[in-house]
């Protein structure tokens, strides 16, 4: 298990992978979950992802750091294809999820966003009331029986520790609930739909400091079901939860490793320079 | 000097206050002052008898039961194809799409067109169709004249709506057509407006209703009999040399006053009741 994880982390270390890397990463992956081959992204005639390669390693938390206008967002939207709706966006380059390319002929859009559970950074709960908000996506993916429905939502709400503060309440309207509620709230509306992958795009960045608490704890409970990929722009954030990280810049991928190393032993000059706070 | 600018345009922005409120309550006054002395119970329960143009008995309720089928016809109508109209073009078209100008566009200039070339469009259409002129036909012109505006100020209202539902409804795994249901709760409130605007619009304009529906003393039983509103009937009233139809005819505009405000409280209410749940 040891040598396999040093493997990863070396063959997701070197954004410019050669073919016999390749190779041995393919053997990988029945415990790598994702997999990023030569993911290029435009919009409009800006490049803005350049030829990605990448291994996000499964049942882990990984964080992407990096300053603003990188790419950290515009990456994560091709892991759920929600570029899909912005026609100017341009993708070239493959993503494996479950050893499916994603981006590949025959795939069914809504199969893949339902196996990426987002959480966005704002947290936007729909117009009804927060019993439905959960269960609107078991709803529109075919279950019918109340009981079952009832059930899950009880289930999910649990889970983020929210049931028991809105349990009087759960027809009541979503949004009088508080912010850090709310992030909490959509979080359970994600997982009610059985995804497999976390995506969290800044998903603490508009909570109070407690919320955020609440919401790391949740990430870390996580992370036993399922594979959660954060963007973040706090470091102290990546540190305190965060299994591997990847850092980018201007589109690429400077440097990725376990935590640890990441953060004691840097390997590139650049990655230095951004943890030290020379730029931002 | 700044202190004298800060005088100088506070009086310009209360002048302006003043002058719309005065004209207002110019306007309101006079119709109160020479319509509530008519407003009898006969003018809302009675239709017109024989000689009620020269004075003699009888009520508008021809005009109001007319003008209240021609706003609900064509209100029906103008929902059923702006609503679509209007998620098509921004939730299912990029965002800038040349087909989306191109309709927005168009209808800044249909909005901008005088009601009575819609009535004689309408007019002439019914001719190439053989229909006389009946409620039908008043319907369809209406729902022409306010089609444009409600199209246009729900768009406005829609667009307004962050990308955040439906960015949050799509990373669910909805279809477009989940998506925009939910959507739609959530615009609820903008919908009651724009169908507030179009109502403002279509009952109180004489002139599509002209040739399109007609006139009549009675109430019409089916689509295919002509008739009448309230501004038609306004119209008819003030032409009249006596001066107690005059007043009448102020008594019918404050029913259409009134009129107006019952539904656009109602559509509050109602619109308040459905979307409770709103962000």
């Amino acid at each position: 298990m040891i040598s396999t994880n040093q493997h990863m982390v070396s063959s997701y270390t070197n954004s410019f992978i050669g073919m016999d890397e390749a190779i041995t990463l393919k053997k990988l992956i029945a415990n790598q979950s994702i997999r990023i081959e030569n993911l290029d992204v435009f919009i409009e005639d800006q490049h803005i992802l350049k030829n990605v390669n990448l291994t996000i390693p499964e049942k882990s938390i990984t964080c992407i750091i990096g300053p603003s206008g990188c790419g950290k967002s515009t990456f994560l939207k091709t892991l759920n294809r929600m570029h899909d709706e912005s026609p100017e966006v341009k993708i070239s380059g493959k993503v494996f999820v479950d050893d499916e390319n994603i981006y590949g002929p025959h795939v069914n859009v809504i199969d893949t966003r339902k196996k990426m559970g987002l959480l966005a950074q704002r947290p936007c709960p729909l117009p009804m009331s927060i019993f439905d908000n959960v269960a609107y996506g078991p709803r529109i993916h075919g279950i019918k029986k109340r009981k079952a429905i009832n059930q899950t939502v009880i289930q999910y709400l649990q889970y983020v520790g929210l049931w028991d503060e809105v349990r009087d309440r759960v027809r009541k309207s979503a949004t009088r609930l508080s912010i850090g509620q709310q992030q909490r709230l959509c979080l359970a509306r994600g997982l009610a739909i059985e995804p497999e992958y976390i995506l969290g795009d800044e998903a603490t960045s508009a909570l109070d400091p407690l919320s955020t608490k609440k919401i790391e704890a949740l990430f870390v409970k996580l992370k036993e079901k399922y594979t959660i990929i954060l963007v973040t722009h706090t470091l102290r954030q990546a540190k305190r939860i965060a299994d591997h990280i990847i850092f980018m810049y201007l589109g690429k991928i400077i440097e990725a490793g376990p935590t640890e190393e990441f953060f004691n032993n840097p390997k590139k000059q650049l990655t230095r320079d951004y943890l030290s706070g020379s730029f931002s | 000097m700044k202190h004298l600018e800060e005088k100088i345009f506070k009086v310009i922005m209360i002048c302006a206050a003043m002058i719309i409120l005065g004209v207002l309550m110019y306007i309101i006054g006079t119709v109160f002052y020479r319509g509530l002395p008519a407003l009898t119970l006969d003018m809302v329960t009675k239709l017109p008898g024989g000689g009620f143009y020269l004075g003699k008995e009888g009520g508008v309720l021809n005009a109001i039961v007319g003008s209240l089928y021609i706003i609900l016809g064509s209100l029906t109508i103008s929902i059923l194809i702006s609503v679509p109209l209007v998620m098509y073009i921004n939730f299912y078209l990029p965002a800038r799409s040349i087909f989306s100008s191109i309709i927005r566009f168009s209808l800044d200039i249909l909005f901008g067109i005088p009601s009575i070339v819609y009535g004689a469009f309408g007019f002439a259409l019914m001719i190439y169709l053989g229909i006389r002129a009946s409620l039908i036909g008043g319907i369809l012109t209406v729902a022409m004249l306010i089609m444009p505006i409600m199209m246009r100020s729900f768009d406005e209202i829609t667009r307004l709506l962050s990308r955040d539902l439906p960015d949050a409804l799509l990373s669910l795994g909805t279809t477009k057509y989940e998506m925009v249901k939910v959507i739609l709760r959530q615009l609820m409130p903008g919908l009651v407006t724009a169908i507030l605007l179009a109502i403002g619009r279509g009952i109180g304009d004489a002139a599509t209703v002209l040739f399109t529906a007609g006139y009549t003393d009675n109430i019409p039983t089916s689509l295919n009999q002509p008739a009448a509103t309230l501004p038609l009937s306004i119209f008819f009233q003030l032409g009249s040399p006596v001066e107690e139809v005059q007043n009448r005819a102020y008594a019918s505009a404050i029913i259409l006053t009134v009129i107006i405000l019952i539904l656009s409280f109602s559509a509050r209410y109602f619109s308040s009741k459905f979307s409770k749940n709103k962000i």
